[in-house]
């Protein structure tokens, strides 16, 4: 019970930092909660002993909030004011309430917390990670003998999605520079 | 931005060359710690924005130029595909390990997994390059209110 109690806590934490990102008026207190909500996402990877999913969080949260208050710093948006659809209110709500009552009905059949699925069934190919991880690839790290030498495919595509994310960025914020630039002369 | 303070520019330049060198710890040790090259190679790009945001942009692209960035950025691409036909043409697997299956190292030293070394080397090298060209792109555009209100993009004045 003792790491749940710590995990629930830090969930009530994300969500009210979510809460208050979303409902701010300010931009960069928006951003700031952003932050805070990475950070203690980070701690929760610890606690749940995901080291490497920690450091990848906290690293990318920093540069993340780097990006954002540098993006917000002295700007602010304009609010709108709009009516509420009452409508589309109520099929929110509905959803919401369906979401969280197939969550628990999925949940129910899960293990219990901090016995994985592995355990249960003979033929889960983790089991074969875990076994033969250490002699096959000669990484210590499991997270990272499967990231690079199992499923190294996946980690080609991940590559591959970042550097066409870089292309498509580089492509559109220049050409409007360019066009700017050409305005002027 | 012709940076910050004296205060920020002192701890930057003592700061920046650990926070460099832990990302290459990061990266070089991902086969034995937690870690790997996507975290490490975010450290490293931390470091350069650090750099940005202390010194200036010019400051910072007279040390690691957008084009020096671009090549890092594909040569790191190009180093993980390497790796992958590398497995294809000698092992028949994309991705085989096939130094580490013919010449396993000793358990728990730096060069123990040989292609999970070079790959993380490789993406790291990526990762970095990648985030410090939209962290250039990002501090060079930014989105300015024009008079009737509407949102549009300008490139910073600061080379005068």
């Amino acid at each position: 019970m003792g790491i749940e109690l710590y995990l629930f806590i830090l969930l009530v934490f994300l969500i009210v930092g979510a809460l208050i990102a979303v409902e701010t008026k300010n931009l960069l207190s928006s951003a700031i909660s952003l932050g805070a909500i990475g950070f203690g996402l980070s701690i929760a990877f610890l606690f749940l002993r995901a080291p490497d999913l920690a450091i990848v969080q906290i690293a990318v949260e920093v540069v993340l909030l780097v990006f954002l208050i540098r993006a917000t710093i002295g700007r602010d948006v304009i609010p709108t004011k709009g009516h509420i659809h009452w409508a589309g209110l109520l099929i929110v709500c509905l959803l919401t309430v369906g979401f969280f009552a197939f969550g628990y009905y999925a949940f129910r059949s899960l293990n219990e917390f901090g016995s994985p699925i592995i355990a249960a069934v003979e033929t889960a190919p983790s089991n074969k990670y875990l076994a033969d991880g250490l002699k096959e690839t000669g990484s210590a790290n499991i997270v990272t003998s499967i990231l690079l030498d199992y499923r190294a495919y996946d980690t080609l595509g991940e590559a591959t999605v970042l550097f066409a994310a870089i292309l498509g960025a580089l492509a559109v914020l220049r050409g409007r520079a360019w066009s700017k630039r050409e305005k002027d002369k | 931005m012709n940076g910050m303070t004296v205060i920020v520019k002192t701890v930057t330049r003592w700061v920046k060359v650990f926070i460099f060198l832990f990302g290459i710890y990061i990266i070089i040790t991902g086969h034995l710690a937690p870690g790997g090259g996507f975290a490490g190679g975010v450290i490293i790009a931390c470091s350069y924005m650090l750099l940005t945001l202390a010194y200036g942009k010019e400051f910072t692209l007279k040390r690691l130029s957008l084009r020096a960035a671009h090549h890092l950025d594909s040569s790191g691409a190009l180093l993980f595909l390497v790796v992958a036909l590398f497995g294809l043409g000698s092992g028949g697997i994309f991705f085989a390990n096939v130094l580490q299956n013919r010449y396993p190292g000793a358990k728990f030293t730096l060069l123990s997994s040989s292609t999970i070394l070079i790959s993380n080397i490789a993406i790291g090298l990526k990762v970095a390059a990648s985030l410090f060209l939209i962290f250039v792109i990002l501090s060079v555009l930014r989105i300015v209110l024009a008079e009737d209100g509407s949102q549009k993009m300008i490139q910073e004045e600061e080379e005068e």
